[in-house]
């Protein structure tokens, strides 16, 4: 029972990782329709940043890791939304109208190049970094096994729910969110009545790489440890959650976040960690085939 | 003649700009590198020079191209505009046979130029190799350039292919000619088991459902060691023979037997006779099948799927066919990749592998079968010529690994061929009829 609840709370914090990424995925795909299968790796560079801002603020100008935390995350941000922003001007825009598969044939290659692109500047090998604010809090004590609640993992949990309250109030209330919905609606219907859909698609890369970042620098903080080949895995996995809960829907992204982060750590502990991917992978694989609106999706409907 | 002085200041401003972006893209992730120092913490060494040269590549890059499109359209000259012209198919005539001749001749003339021991390299590598990744691309081509189906899983039926060899030949004694199409075969059934329940899907997730196939087929071949023996591979199966006649220098072995001296190259000349008759099968195969009815279907539903559903076309069965054939070259392809390599591991079928491949068949546009085979050469033997530059390392310094930059071009090189030239390197079969495009997602 006490393992139980333990890997309950290692299932939300990985869950919460992977459905900060997991929005980039819906929104993007959302709003052109595109897999945007680099995601994952903006995902990793974004924790590479981190990682060198962090050092270079810890190191270079001395401060304390704890507190050099706050201008990382924000340095992470600004960085890979510009990073994402000009992929999908180098990318993806002149790609609209092409023919179908373009896009994604795209960002696969943009994938693979920001994969080596990290590789080669950074090295192959794992990048680790001493922890950081590693207290914990102990719930029960006295059994078998102690469950261990660490601040870093209240930390990302909380940073989660904060971030997907502000975008979701982005998103209902406000006029780029407006605009969001209604190129998803109809693009060509939006730009007829005066909304920018090219600056509005940029937007949605940037927002969608800005928490990309949140979670490359969470993932940093509870796990201390990046590598440049990090981001193919996590990203099917965010991509995994984002169809489990239903392509396009916010909630459902998160919520598709906790169910894979849920599903994957304790496939891991009761069943082989060995074939803990596996798990992920299959549940794409299932919810694609059987179930291709996900949770919360609206069924897709096949325009001629 | 008001227009230069703008121009330029123009120019000056948008460079500064992308200089500026540039600067902040790559600020720490060149500008710096974190790497474990003695106590095993990271530390960073800052490498200014670089991040510098990148801001001013991106400065000069940009004022280049503001000035090159700026300038009057007249100047520009009409090479956008000098399109193919139909009687250019002519000249292909002799193509075809004069390149089939070259092909053969190739293992022999280097074999007499270089001499046996030197021929072993140009053989091995930008023969067979070569040959392996253009009936892979061949494959391919058959789902992702006639189907239009997405596959990103390709590594996992050519995977099946070398495993089934590995493994079958130990468990029945069969030789290489028997296993052959068995392998195909073994192969073409998993693209008919994964391709069934897949293929009504629409083509975006088509490819991510069979990309994460591939990566179970591989994790299942990482920790399944009773049966594949893990990250080690399976090694020791018997090596190629010439229908029965083992390549090895004593009395019973094929060099004695018709009178050469001892050559390891035999083999490989063998084996690239071997891998060019299977190619051309592959490629006399998809040649054929496009003229026939379900060829043409294939063409059509990569057009338009909805239109082919409504003109009454089985669209499951007719992706099925091509899925399946293209999975059945991937595990003849495997199965040679086994007898070359003599062993067989995961780590060869990784995605970067399906990646690979899958840019030959993007580079080469997609449904043509000799844009793929010149995208196959350019790839392969671009990489291979990577790995000769080890001059590079006197001018970058003794880390410098040129191999490393393969990946890194194919990516790009797929990036660019989407953005520039997406009917592929060598145009592609065009439709008859195109309608123009009504934009937004069809």
């Amino acid at each position: 029972m006490e393992i139980f609840l333990q890997q309950l709370i290692n299932g939300v914090t990985l869950g919460s990782i992977y459905g900060l990424i997991a929005i980039g995925y819906t929104m993007v795909f959302g709003i052109i329709g595109m897999v945007n299968f680099a995601h994952g790796d903006v995902f990793m560079l974004s924790a590479f940043i981190a990682l060198l801002l962090l050092l270079l603020l810890t190191q270079v100008l001395g401060l304390p890791a704890g507190l050099a935390f706050v201008p990382v995350l924000f340095g992470a941000m600004c960085l890979t939304a510009l990073w994402n922003f000009v992929i999908e001007r180098v990318a993806y825009r002149r790609l609209r109208g092409s023919f179908r598969l373009a896009p994604l044939i795209s960002a696969i290659g943009m994938s693979t190049f920001l994969a080596n692109f990290v590789t080669v500047t950074q090295g192959p090998n794992n990048k680790s970094i001493p922890p950081l604010l590693d207290h914990i809090i102990p719930l029960t004590t006295g059994g078998a096994y102690d469950v261990t609640l660490s601040y870093k993992q209240i930390l990302i949990v909380v940073v989660t729910a904060i971030l997907l309250a502000a975008f979701w109030f982005v998103v209902q209330k406000t006029s780029l969110g407006r605009a969001q919905r209604a190129c998803e609606q109809d693009a060509k219907m939006a730009s007829l009545l005066g909304v920018d859909v090219n600056r509005t698609i940029a937007l949605t890369f940037v927002i969608g790489a800005a928490l990309a970042a949140v979670a490359g620098c969470l993932f940093l903080l509870q796990y201390g440890v990046v590598k440049s080949s990090d981001g193919f895995v996590p990203g099917v996995k965010a991509f995994t959650a984002a169809v489990l809960g239903g392509i396009g829907s916010l909630p459902g992204a998160v919520l598709g976040g906790l169910a894979i982060g849920l599903i994957e750590t304790l496939w891991g502990q009761y069943f082989s960690s060995d074939y803990k991917d596996v798990a992920a992978f299959s549940i794409l694989a299932i919810t694609l085939i059987f179930m291709p609106s996900g949770l919360l999706g609206r069924p897709d409907v096949e325009k001629v | 003649m008001s227009a230069p002085q703008p121009l330029l200041s123009r120019a000056f401003k948008e460079a500064s700009l992308a200089a500026v972006i540039v600067g902040g893209l790559s600020y720490p992730i060149i500008a710096f590198r974190a790497e474990p120092d003695f106590n095993n913490a990271l530390a960073l060494t800052s490498r200014w020079p670089l991040f510098f040269i990148f801001c001013g590549l991106g400065f000069g890059l940009r004022f280049l191209l503001t000035l090159w499109s700026g300038r009057p359209k007249a100047a520009r000259g009409e090479a956008a505009l000098a399109l193919e012209k139909p009687g250019a198919t002519s000249k292909n005539r002799w193509l075809a046979p004069l390149g089939l001749a070259a092909l053969i001749a190739y293992p022999i003339v280097i074999l007499v130029v270089l001499g046996p021991q030197a021929a072993l390299k140009w053989v091995d590598t930008f023969g067979v190799q070569i040959l392996l990744y253009i009936l892979l691309g061949w494959g391919l081509n058959i789902a992702v350039g006639l189907a239009g189906l997405l596959d990103l899983g390709y590594a996992a039926f050519y995977a099946v292919g070398a495993y089934a060899y590995a493994l079958l030949v130990p468990l029945t004694g069969l030789s290489f000619w028997a296993l052959l199409p068995i392998c195909g075969l073994l192969a073409a059934f998993w693209g008919f088991c994964i391709g069934f329940p897949v293929l009504r899907l629409r083509g975006d997730y088509l490819a991510i459902v069979t990309l994460a196939f591939a990566e179970i087929v591989r994790i299942v071949l990482v920790n399944w060691d009773v049966v594949t023996h893990g990250e080690a591979g399976l090694f020791g199966f018997p090596p190629v023979t010439f229908f029965g006649l083992p390549f090895i220098p004593g009395p019973r072995g094929f060099a004695a037997h018709f009178g050469l001296p001892f050559a390891a190259v035999h083999k490989l000349i063998f084996l690239y006779f071997v891998v060019l008759a299977l190619a051309l099968l592959a490629n006399f195969v998809s040649i054929r099948l496009r003229r026939l009815p379900l060829g043409r279907a294939w063409e059509a539903l990569r057009e338009d799927e909805i239109a082919c559903r409504a003109l009454g076309l089985d669209t499951a069965n007719i992706k099925l066919t091509a899925f399946a054939l293209g999975a059945f070259f991937a595990g003849i392809a495997g199965c040679i990749f086994a007898l070359r390599q003599g062993v067989v591991s995961p780590s060869s079928f990784t995605f970067n592998e399906s990646a690979t491949i899958l840019a030959i068949v993007v580079l080469g546009g997609r449904g043509s079968q000799w844009g793929v085979a010149l995208a196959a050469v350019l790839i392969v033997g671009a990489s291979e010529l990577l790995r000769e530059l080890s001059f590079l390392k006197a001018i970058f310094g003794p880390d410098f690994d040129p191999a490393q930059y393969r990946m890194l071009l194919v990516g790009l090189a797929m990036v660019a061929m989407m953005n520039f030239r997406p009917r592929g390197i060598v145009s592609a079969r065009q439709p008859t009829i195109t309608l123009p495009p009504v934009g937004g997602r069809a």
